[in-house]
């Protein structure tokens, strides 16, 4: 191994005109929690209405919402990105599409909605599985209650569903903040994109993925910690997913 | 700081294996052990380093690398000496370089001082200038006719460090886009995204010259700065980089060149037969004059003012 390691370089001026090394990593940090956390929202919000939707009587909807699944998921978000970015402006009338050329930060605009779009796929499909995992008689213990089919979702089918999919949607909490790399292909500067632009500054390329790939996994170490927390809090004594996170559930 | 127990080991064990055998060292010895030279070859390196409609790579610089093994070859008296050409990307070429996977890298690699504390150069085989490329239809000539627009350039170029720099200094309040390659950088012209794509003027060239309507594009007569190519080497072994230098700057000096300079810029090149139509500057013409591998700019052209307020600065 012919290589001249420089541990010193997070500390020397980047040439970006931000500061040093460091800040331009933690700049790209920031990004990609940005990025992640807004992603994470519209993903839980679509995911969940798309995957109760899926579950329903009505089959045409049920129809609906797994071809929504297919399209998102079955596209790889690599390409689905390049979509949003390029192609869809040319496709619009010439002034939308100018308009959206010229929009600020539209890397991140972007990346945020694609990346929330191909999310809400995967969550709508872990909502259904887990209203689907309930036993029947919930369902029917709702109806025979007087409740409506919407309150019988509220109130029974809900908040168990979601009780028991927390450990597969920390999965995609960590997935999200790595996913979120992707964008460094339509021009936004996140973490990975941050250590590229060191690497090729420097030619420090060790230096520089060695501290992103710490970054990611402090984050994504510390996304798990919280969500474990927040299922140990929500935990129904009794109920069947309490302490799943021990028992080898994720 | 296992790694430096780990290296300073290797080194010893080199240092004894070293003078054991005969006089070569470093890469001349495993070239010689192996009887096998791996070049690191680009992709997308028009008309330096490609794959052409044939899936084979060619290009200037690999015509140079050739040089170099047939040189290099002649040195260790080998009958016969097999060439292994391995595609590196930008991100990619370091590692494999330090790693030994590649003993040359045949691409369009910037020299410059700070690239030059982990690698080693070739001397110049090319000199171009950072300039802009726009539509012809928004009439830039210069930098500040960039002032608040959307200018794109490649991310982890010297010349994306250029634009920001001189963004920042001049208070020119550009809105700077990185884009993922020099492809996906056009692109963003070409779609109007950006206005201007800033770039080495001879990638600008080979980009608009396979562009749909290449006449809609101009590059600027204005430079930004100087950048000298060079194919690209370990550092320290002083045995390998004699043997490199020594058959570059005889291609340079005997007027090899000049053929090997017009099979690729002045004439038709595969895979559309386009002619890049690049005449070779005067600042290259002096270097084949009086070859260097120096990483400073000053060498090679009077600077341009915006890329002595960037050296100032680091100074």
């Amino acid at each position: 191994m012919n290589y001249n390691w420089n541990w010193n370089i997070f500390w020397e001026a980047a040439p970006d005109g931000g500061g040093s090394y460091f800040d331009s990593l933690i700049s790209g940090l920031l990004w990609t929690l940005a990025t992640a956390a807004l992603a994470w929202i519209i993903a839980l919000v679509l995911g969940s209405i798309v995957g109760t939707i899926r579950t329903g009587p009505n089959k045409w909807a049920a129809r609906i919402g797994n071809a929504y699944v297919e399209l998102f998921r079955n596209i790889p978000l690599l390409v689905q990105m390049f979509l949003w970015y390029f192609v869809m402006p040319e496709l619009m009338p010439t002034e939308i599409g100018n308009w959206l050329k010229s929009m600020p930060n539209a890397p991140f605009i972007t990346a945020v909605l694609s990346l929330g779009f191909f999310t809400s796929a995967r969550v709508a499909v872990q909502v259904s599985t887990g209203i689907n995992a309930l036993p029947r008689g919930q369902r029917m213990a709702g109806t025979a209650l007087g409740l409506s089919l919407p309150q019988t979702y509220r109130y029974v089918l809900l908040p168990m569903a979601f009780r028991i999919i927390i450990p597969s949607l920390t999965n995609e909490v960590a997935a999200i903040i790595k996913n979120s790399s992707v964008a460094l292909t339509i021009g936004l500067m996140e973490l990975t994109a941050s250590a590229r632009s060191m690497q090729e500054f420097s030619f420090q390329v060790f230096e520089a993925f060695t501290a992103a790939t710490l970054i990611y996994l402090a984050v994504s170490v510390i996304a798990i910690v919280a969500a474990n927390l927040l299922e140990k809090f929500l935990a129904v004594p009794g109920f069947i997913t309490s302490g799943s996170a021990k028992s080898g559930g994720q | 700081m296992k790694m430096l127990k780990v290296l300073a080991l290797m080194a010893a064990a080199g240092l004894l294996v070293g003078t054991a055998s005969a006089q070569e060292t470093g890469t001349l010895k495993k070239i010689k052990e192996t009887g096998i030279i791996t070049l690191g070859v680009r992709d997308s390196s028009i008309p330096f380093s490609y794959l052409d409609d044939k899936q084979s790579y060619e290009g200037y610089s690999i015509d140079l690398c050739m040089k170099i093994v047939t040189s290099v070859q002649k040195q260790l008296g080998l009958s016969s000496l097999n060439v292994k050409l391995n595609p590196v990307t930008s991100a990619t070429r370091i590692p494999l370089m330090a790693n030994g996977t590649i003993d040359l890298e045949c691409g369009s690699t910037t020299n410059n001082v700070e690239r030059q504390k982990q690698v080693a150069f070739a001397p110049t085989t090319f000199v171009t200038a950072n300039r802009i490329l726009s539509k012809k239809a928004a009439h830039i000539k210069t930098l500040a006719d960039l002032k608040g627009k959307s200018v794109v350039s490649t991310s982890g170029t010297a010349n994306l460090k250029q634009l920001t720099q001189l963004n920042a200094d001049q208070n020119l309040g550009i809105t700077i886009l990185p884009a993922k390659d020099h492809a996906e950088a056009f692109l963003m012209v070409e779609t109007g995204r950006a206005v201007a794509f800033v770039m080495d003027d001879i990638l600008l060239a080979s980009l608009a010259a396979n562009s749909k309507a290449p006449s809609d594009y101009e590059i600027s007569k204005e430079a930004l700065s100087v950048e000298p190519y060079g194919i690209m080497l370990r550092k320290d072994d002083p045995a390998f980089k004699k043997a490199v230098d020594t058959a570059i700057s005889n291609v340079l000096t005997s007027g090899d060149i000049n053929r090997i300079y017009a099979k690729w810029f002045l004439q038709p090149i595969p895979p559309k037969g386009i002619s890049m139509n690049w005449p070779m500057s005067d600042n290259f013409k002096a270097v084949v004059a009086k070859p260097t591998d120096s990483g400073e700019p000053a060498a090679y052209a009077a600077v341009p003012e915006a890329q002595q307020a960037v050296l100032k600065k680091k100074k």
